[in-house]
């Protein structure tokens, strides 16, 4: 498009003077070759992860590779393009056709699950800058209570779904909106910003893993596949002798204990839970699709157009006085507002429709985790529950048989 | 092999299925040559946001000056306040906030007026007023010294006039020209 330039003042000739008009300075733009070498960066530290935690079982290895990861994806590459948010460009890509992803965050949205199926979540064990930052700052941690922890551990279920649902609709990125740690890498950012990140990280502390635990949408993916990996991390090299000496090691409640530990019900009693926890399913799909539904609208107002559209026909019926930028912009391109209460409209009901989805989502995740606390699995040894494990390998030295394996000495 | 590592199995490589499926999807739309942020001046309204808006410290949109469309007047409504005292350098006159324009005598009656970068704060109170009384030669555009770029601009989710899009990294500026838009 060629638009011809107000020109109220026609640029002079210089004929006196001859003189030269200067030039524009462009910096350039980061090469594309650092961008593969992100890539090429994040490939090598999976397989070193992978390799530490499970193969050398070396928490020493995966602190430095973590201080590592912390200092060239964290303050080096400030803390983006990460995996966490590349699972919004993603839902964005497969939505909106004109949307033209970056083959790098293709590439970081899809290799840790990759690597996750295969080696579980390494990816979270020191290749996150985030996770890193977070495992190098927990110094006292406090036991959280395993009913707060399988609670809070939803919320991460629910950020999954509203970011998917925000980006897929234009509503925005929500997980690089409200990043906690993104302000610390990059060293600036707005005072909610930075208030955030350093909460988290003072909380982290004493909780291990506030954000991964709680709130990561990307983690809660790795979880989903490292549930299923071929190799994964086991807290004895060889036996478990059910000494119970790694009971209290893992500061994230991932250890799950011998069934012999557990509290005992009967199985009748199990029955009965069960066919109310299965008939309570549906009940809560549904009302998760119909609170999905209802908040459709409100969510909508996070779409530019939206908003400028409910601005407009407000100030069209007089009930705000004065006007806002957005509503002036819009004005002067002339075009009606009836043309742009029909894009709302649409808008809106695209909304409600994925808030409905978001609310299924939602309903089922609390409805199959009722009935996953429910179910008890035989368990003769002591591991690491494969979703929630972070592969830190903190609990490997808390077992006996692995000090024998090292030749160090056992305590009594 | 025992029947829980055959589920393990089917769900792994379902999971693969599910992943290249998700591949497939986007490798359609993907941008092998990657892209940045950049403001569309021919959009912007001056609204003064992308000064506040940024993650940076200091913003990473800074005023440009398109030479062969500035009219190098002695009054410049980009540079002076609406009512200077006088047509000189002196700081009360002018409109920027930091000083970050200069302004130098060429031949009667031109004078040239040059950013002076590092200064600028991007608060585009020069863009407003050479837009609305001149020839609109000034405008901000994100140095890409600065940005980050950033997975979603936050300068550009705040924009009044959605004129901060992505564009091609190997053309990463809108300059503003004679003609029209130029990479």
């Amino acid at each position: 498009m060629i638009v011809v330039a107000a020109q109220r003042f026609p640029p002079p000739e210089f004929s006196e003077t001859g003189h030269q008009l200067p030039g524009f300075l462009a910096p350039a733009v980061r090469a594309l070759f650092f961008e593969r070498l992100d890539v090429a960066v994040l490939a090598v530290a999976l397989a070193l992860a992978a390799w530490l935690a499970l193969r050398q079982r070396s928490r020493r290895g995966l602190v430095w590779l973590g201080i590592f990861s912390v200092l060239y994806f964290g303050f080096w590459r400030k803390g983006c393009i990460c995996s966490i948010g590349s699972i919004q460009n993603i839902a964005l890509a497969l939505s909106d056709s004109a949307y033209a992803i970056p083959v790098t965050v293709i590439a970081f949205g899809l290799l840790p699950l990759i690597v996750a199926l295969f080696f579980g979540r390494v990816f979270c064990a020191a290749v996150c800058p985030h996770g890193a930052l977070q495992d190098l700052v927990l110094l006292k941690p406090v036991t959280v209570p395993p009913w707060l922890e399988h609670g809070l551990r939803m919320l991460a279920y629910v950020y999954l779904g509203l970011a998917v649902i925000f980006a897929a609709t234009g509503g925005g990125f929500i997980i690089c909106q409200y990043d906690p740690f993104v302000p610390i890498f990059r060293l600036s950012g707005n005072t909610a910003m930075v208030v955030t990140g350093v909460v988290f990280l003072v909380a982290g502390i004493f909780i291990g893993r506030p954000y991964c635990r709680f709130l990561c949408p990307y983690g809660v993916l790795l979880g989903l596949a490292a549930r299923v990996s071929k190799w994964r991390v086991r807290v004895t090299p060889t036996t478990c002798t059910q000494c119970r000496l790694c009971e209290q090691s893992c500061p994230f409640n991932a250890l799950n204990p011998a069934t012999l530990a557990g509290p005992v019900r009967t199985a009748a009693a199990t029955k009965r839970r069960l066919t109310w926890l299965l008939a309570l399913l549906p009940v809560l799909v549904a009302t998760g699709v119909w609170l999905g539904g209802v908040s459709g609208t409100a969510l909508a107002r996070n779409n530019r157009l939206v908003n400028v559209a409910e601005r407009i026909q407000l100030e069209n019926t007089g009930a705000v006085t004065g006007t806002t930028d957005a509503a002036t912009v819009f004005r002067a391109t002339g075009t009606p507002p009836e043309e742009l209460f029909t894009v709302a409209r649409q808008l809106q009901h695209r909304n409600i429709r994925a808030g409905r989805w978001a609310g299924l989502w939602v309903g089922l995740v609390i409805g199959l985790k009722l009935l996953a606390l429910t179910v008890r699995r035989q368990r003769p040894d002591y591991e690491a529950d494969q979703t929630r494990c972070v592969a830190c390998a903190r609990c490997y030295r808390y077992c006996p048989e692995e000090l024998k394996r090292l030749g160090l000495p056992v305590p009594e | 092999m025992n029947r829980r590592d055959f589920m393990r199995g089917a769900f792994r490589g379902a999971g693969l299925i599910g992943l290249s499926g998700v591949l497939a999807g986007v490798i359609r739309r993907a941008n092998a040559a990657g892209s940045v942020w950049q403001i569309d001046p021919w959009k912007c309204t001056a609204c003064g946001r992308c000064a506040t808006e940024c993650v940076l410290e200091q913003s990473a949109a800074k005023c440009v000056h398109s030479f062969d469309m500035c009219g190098y007047c002695q009054l410049c409504t980009g540079y002076f306040e609406p009512q200077p005292n006088k047509l000189n350098t002196a700081a009360e006159n002018q409109l920027c906030p930091t000083g970050a324009i200069k302004r130098q005598f060429i031949e009667d009656p031109y004078y040239e007026y040059t950013i002076d970068e590092p200064l600028c704060v991007g608060c585009s109170k020069c863009v407003k007023g050479c837009t609305m009384f001149g020839n609109g030669s000034l405008h901000l555009q994100i140095r890409h010294d600065r940005c980050v770029n950033c997975n979603e601009c936050s300068i550009a989710r705040a924009c009044p006039a959605d004129a901060i899009h992505r564009v091609p990294a190997a053309q990463p500026y809108l300059f503003k020209s004679r003609e029209g838009h130029v990479g």
